[in-house]
């Protein structure tokens, strides 16, 4: 595809959404709003794995991390525009606080250590309930009014989710553009290399992580905010899992990636949840199984993803690496 | 005191099957390069093999006997040559994430194939207790200690005063050494991968009575096998029993005297500290790293 021509189509299918959430049924416009907040989450997530090139497997945990500090001050009244950067904060110290000891070591100790994290935030969040509402969660948290606009409706909503989801994406996209963000290509690619050259490899990594942390929490205030209600199921290990594989699956280290991933993860089920064709429900049951096997085939057959078919095609089969 | 020695020693007996786990996790990375994330599958699915064998009216014995083998034959061979051999080119992530998939897949295969509840599993072991100067030992941790222990014990000496067990370790040490000493560096590796699914199922016998057959058992025994190889040190086996039975121990004492909510995060912990001071593991070797 012509590269000029990508933002303009970026641009018409952002419209033609935001046009076609207008006539859409309420529960539509519920799930294409829930697919922007995990794309927060998962644009995050590319980061740390597409383009520093490692396994993080506690993006749910930071995801849950955001969305109880939203929860909890928006309840509070404190207004969204401060909770937001607060939650995007705490997320990125913790993420440095974990993701230190673990990148020091290298290889999939990030993986290891990002899962037990999981767990535990998953542990706190269930068993504390004078602050988290153990398993019973938090209810009533209210949307945010932004510039005196209420976004209570789930259309306003929807449009503030996607406007929020397209600036997180403009920033990551500078950043990768950006000297800074060519470094973390460099690593990713070659670690020793990039090493020689001077880049100092365990920072740039830690930050990579921590600012893919970051996403997640912001990721996880809209969450609060659209579901109106949080307990501790959604942010379990399992869903940081499916986060990764919606990064791989779709083309880690590609900018859309992430998008054909989540889609595949949180529309597909839901389509095949809300059929009534008897073939469709058959698959609703199965659904995980195949998605696991396509999941190891996808990496015998095409380990660099859905999106890296292009380049199959593009160049003939000798010419790669 | 007497609770204490009670938690230790039956700690210890369920940290020796955290070991076992562990043991197969470190051998297959230290022979293949494979960092294998449905270990935890590895170990649900003979516990349900095994259960469906004593469904077919087989006595306990038969059964593990015949899911030892299936383990070995599927698990073990099976992996190895429809996972691992085709992936491993591409580099230690793409396997990972297959393992990932195969996770999830097997799962949702027991899930949605059999059944989601929890099935209750018999225990090789009489019930009942053994009861020493006021300190009370079941049967169970008892048998399960005997069992896992001869198990290390015959792996150690197998790997050691065998002629195949001491190829297995150069193919450990040097690939490429191995090779040229005339190591038969497939088949030694195939010999892990069939190791490690027995190892599994030896699990799978001594956990699931405690834990019950259930589709998602191998999610907490797989990341106990993570941390506890971690923590002793990956590249030594010695490592993932030390490794183990500490955190075996560790969650009792912390269960009983701190917060049985808290218990599962021990690992973590556990894990978080010995990375932080000591990378390489309690008992391991720092490794160098290739350019």
């Amino acid at each position: 595809m012509n590269r000029a021509l990508r933002p303009v189509l970026l641009v018409a299918v952002l419209v033609a959404l935001a046009i076609a959430a207008l006539y859409m049924k309420r529960s539509d416009v519920y799930l294409l709003t829930l697919c922007s907040v995990y794309l927060m989450a998962t644009f995050g997530l590319n980061l740390t794995v597409g383009y520093a090139g490692q396994m993080s497997l506690g993006q749910a945990a930071f995801f849950g991390i955001g969305a109880y500090i939203a929860a909890l001050a928006l309840k509070a009244g404190w207004p969204f525009l401060v909770v937001l950067p607060v939650a995007a904060v705490a997320c990125f110290c913790v993420g440095l606080a974990l993701g230190f000891p673990a990148l020091r070591v290298q290889h999939h100790y990030l993986a290891f250590a990002t899962l037990g994290f999981n767990v535990l935030v998953f542990l706190i969040m269930r068993n504390e309930e004078k602050i988290t509402g153990g398993t019973f969660g938090i209810s009533g948290i209210p949307r945010p009014t932004i510039l005196g606009v209420s976004t209570n409706g789930h259309v306003a909503f929807f449009y503030f989710t996607l406007a929020s989801l397209v600036v997180l994406a403009l920033v990551l996209w500078w950043l990768l553009r950006s000297p800074w963000g060519r470094a973390f290509a460099a690593l990713r690619d070659n670690p020793i290399r990039a090493e020689s050259l001077g880049v100092n490899i365990t920072a740039y990594t830690l930050l990579a992580f921590a600012i893919g942390a970051a996403c997640a929490g912001i990721g996880g205030v809209y969450y609060a905010s659209l579901v109106e209600f949080i307990e501790p199921g959604p942010f379990h290990f399992s869903t940081s899992l499916m986060m990764l594989l919606a990064v791989i699956v779709g083309g880690s280290g590609r900018f859309f990636g992430p998008v054909l991933g989540t889609i595949i993860i949180i529309l597909l089920p839901e389509v095949l949840r809300s059929s009534n064709l008897e073939a469709l429900k058959f698959m609703q049951k199965w659904y995980l199984v195949f998605f696991g096997v396509a999941v190891v085939a996808l990496m015998v057959w095409l380990p660099g993803g859905i999106l890296s078919i292009a380049d199959r095609f593009r160049k003939p089969p000798g010419s790669r690496k | 005191m007497g609770d204490f020695v009670q938690l230790i020693v039956s700690g210890t007996a369920t940290g020796a099957i955290y070991a076992l786990a562990a043991l197969g996790f470190t051998l297959l990375w230290q022979a293949a390069g494979v960092i294998n994330f449905a270990q935890g599958e590895f170990v649900m699915l003979p516990a349900f093999a095994m259960l469906f064998w004593i469904a077919m009216g087989a006595p306990l014995w038969l059964a593990f006997i015949l899911s030892c083998a299936m383990s070995m034959l599927v698990l073990g061979y099976g992996f190895k040559v429809a996972i691992v051999d085709p992936l491993i080119k591409h580099g230690v992530i793409p396997l990972v994430i297959a393992t990932l998939g195969l996770s999830i897949a097997v799962k949702s295969t027991i899930r949605a194939g059999y059944s989601a509840e929890a099935h209750p599993f018999a225990s090789p072991f009489p019930a009942g207790q053994l009861s020493i100067a006021g300190i009370n030992v079941s049967f169970a941790d008892i048998g399960t200690l005997l069992l896992a222990g001869a198990i290390v014990v015959g792996l150690q000496a197998f790997l050691n005063r065998t002629v195949t067990g001491r190829a297995m370790q150069a193919v450990a040490q040097n690939t490429e050494a191995a090779r040229v000493l005339g190591i038969d560096v497939r088949r030694m590796v195939l010999y892990v991968f069939l190791i490690n699914a027995l190892l599994a199922a030896v699990a799978a016998l001594l956990i699931t009575p405690t834990y019950l057959a259930k589709f998602d058992m191998g999610d907490s025994i797989g990341q106990k096998a993570f941390f506890a190889a971690i923590i002793g040190g990956f590249n030594q086996t010695r490592g993932a029993l030390l490794g183990g039975v500490l955190i075996g121990v560790l969650e009792n004492l912390v269960g009983f005297y701190i917060s049985p909510a808290y218990k599962e995060g021990v690992a973590l912990v556990l894990f978080l500290l010995v990375i932080l001071f000591r990378p390489e593991g309690l008992l391991g070797k720092s490794e160098e790293r290739k350019v």
